[in-house]
């Protein structure tokens, strides 16, 4: 039997309708084809001392609807390079929630309330529990629906199609 | 059990009974990238194994989101997409032909088409019927590739409009209204699917203006019902033979039923800095404004530049506000001298920007200043949209900016006509 998927890390949050242009703003066009420089900005207009703060293994935690606006994948792909592991969100956007998974980004939906900034979070992707060590609280995330979960496990959908073929469905 | 527009074209495109909540496979008619996505799309395509266009005919670059090019930068990612395009034969669309969302209506959209753009306001060609939604690179790669993508059958919110709008009430007002009361999220996943009396008698671009913004409160579409104006529009832009009827079915099922009387609506406004942040233009009338922009994917069509034109004729605008002007493709632009409407917006006092994205994005062509206030026809008011997070954005009718531009605050239309 494979071990369980476990992720750790700190909390980083974020409130409601954390759009894109939040996350990578539409004026670094111009860094787009040059990534460790646009991932530079990464929250930039959210949280301007983000990529400073950051640490490989953290996770964004934010409320309703993140991800809004626009379809650049640059979105999910700079805060996949900024370390994020994982990004919790009471709701997320759809075509964010579909680019992060073809980034092999995970995308949890759960009651972020309940968690604090800066809390030491544990995340079972395998069982579907987020442990708040700090706070002690456990909660139980959505299910992600199966196409996007066999994406996801195999790193994204390029590496998905490249394996496959085609879709698998 | 009937079918949703949604579920006829995914049923039809996919082979299968496909209902709400299905996952399907679905063959695409077109997708396309624009220069600020496009360089990505195009490096996960070449990482595609055997990566070769499934369809070049079906594949399309367009330059619009930063033309001319501001910097070396995006100089550099243009000339690469058109070395794609001169090495994959894909079609390709100079800066200054268009928005890839108007050159998608005037060029490909069909009822009972699949659209995917990577570009969130690829929703727009729902105007015409198509099942169109915006996609990042890694699914317009796989598309490119493949030829097809996947689908979530999406749940539809059935969208009645009724009664006549008042005088220089339009499209932009009622679609602000419907996200105002859906909220930024109220319809995430979901298809909003118009019908009613006032859709049967709204024109193509009407429509296109109310699909745009379906992607502002979440949704994967906005979609309209394939008919005898749709058919008109299409034999206009030379493709009538394409023209197939599409109704949903008179049984169909609904996730959600809202009925809008067009005659009660009044100009609104989305305020800084969400879309859903909307109020009527009357409660915030006066507020001081510092640049007017008229154009975008979603007001940047013939129709807009005659209202604003028909506002603005023989006046000035105030010594205060800017005024910038882009019409949304080459076919907007040469009508739009023809009939005079530029000529009238220039005397006014407008700047005409090249057809494209313009100042809408915020790298070019009208970044806001620290503390400016801008009252754009656009479909995004966040904070930064335009270039500057010390800035404000508001969201208007084109009938409301050329009015505002005339006094230099928010102004209803009514007050100056």
């Amino acid at each position: 039997m494979m071990a369980d998927k476990i992720l750790k890390g700190k909390a980083f949050k974020f409130g409601d309708n954390i759009s894109t242009d939040h996350i990578i703003a539409g004026k670094y066009a111009s860094l787009r084809s040059n990534l460790p420089e646009l991932a530079k900005h990464v929250m930039e207009d959210a949280d301007a001392n983000f990529v400073k703060k950051v640490k490989s293994g953290d996770f964004i935690v934010a409320g309703k609807n993140f991800g809004l606006g626009s379809s650049r994948e640059h979105a999910a792909l700079v805060i996949k390079m900024a370390g994020v592991s994982a990004i919790l969100a009471e709701s997320v956007a759809r075509i964010f929630f579909r680019n992060a998974i073809n980034q092999g980004l995970p995308v949890l939906i759960c009651d972020t309330s309940k968690i604090k900034a800066g809390d030491k979070l544990q995340i079972n992707l395998t069982k579907g529990v987020v442990t708040d060590k700090t706070s002690g609280a456990e909660l139980t995330f959505g299910k992600i629906p199966e196409v996007m979960l066999d994406i996801l496990n195999e790193g994204g959908l390029i590496p998905y199609i490249d394996k496959h073929g085609s879709f698998e469905i | 059990m009937g079918k949703t527009l949604s579920e006829k074209i995914l049923s039809e495109k996919s082979g299968t009974d496909a209902r709400a909540g299905d996952i399907v496979i679905a063959q695409v008619n077109l997708a396309f990238v624009q220069d600020t996505t496009g360089p990505l799309t195009i490096r996960q395509f070449k990482e595609v194994k055997h990566g070769r266009l499934a369809d070049p005919q079906r594949t399309a670059v367009f330059l619009d989101h930063a033309i001319p090019s501001p910097n070396r930068q995006l100089s550099n990612d243009h000339q690469f997409l058109r070395q794609f395009a001169e090495e994959t034969g894909c079609l390709i669309f100079e800066g200054g032909s268009g928005i890839c969302h108007q050159l998608v209506a005037e060029m490909f959209a069909n009822s009972w088409d699949i659209i995917v753009g990577a570009d969130s306001h690829t929703v727009t060609a729902g105007g015409l019927g198509a099942f169109a939604t915006g996609m990042g690179s890694s699914d317009i790669a796989v598309v490119f590739a493949l030829g097809k993508t996947w689908f979530r059958v999406p749940e539809s919110f059935k969208i009645s409009i009724n009664g006549r709008f008042k005088k220089w009430v339009g499209a932009k007002d009622l679609i602000l209204h419907l996200i105002g009361v859906l909220g930024a999220d109220g319809a995430t996943y979901k298809a909003l699917e118009f019908d009613g009396e006032t859709v049967s008698n709204m024109t193509i671009p009407e429509r296109l203006t109310v699909a745009n913004m379906a992607v502002e409160a979440g949704a994967k579409v906005g979609i309209f019902p394939g008919d005898a104006i749709t058919r008109k529009y299409l034999a206009a832009q030379g493709r009538g033979d394409k023209y197939r009827k599409l109704r949903p079915d008179a049984d169909a099922e609904y996730e959600r039923a809202m009925i809008i009387d067009a005659s009660e609506l009044e100009p609104m406004v989305a305020m800084p800095h969400t879309v859903d942040n909307v109020t009527t233009v009357s409660m915030v009338a006066d507020t001081k404004i510092d640049q007017v922009f008229i154009g975008t994917c979603t007001n940047g069509r013939l129709e807009d530049l005659a209202i604003a034109a028909a506002i603005l004729k023989n006046k000035k605008r105030h010594p205060s506000v800017r005024l910038i002007v882009a019409p949304a493709s080459q076919q907007v632009l040469i009508q739009a001298m023809r009939i005079g409407y530029i000529q009238v917006l220039v005397a006014a006092g407008a700047v005409i920007l090249p057809p494209g994205c313009a100042a809408c994005l915020g790298v070019h062509q009208g970044v806001l200043g620290d503390g400016e206030a801008c009252l754009s026809t656009a479909n995004r008011n966040f904070k930064g949209r335009m270039g500057n997070p010390e800035a404000s954005i508001y969201l208007v009718s084109p009938a409301t900016a050329a009015a505002s531009a005339l006094t230099g605050e928010i102004t209803d239309p009514r007050q100056v006509t």
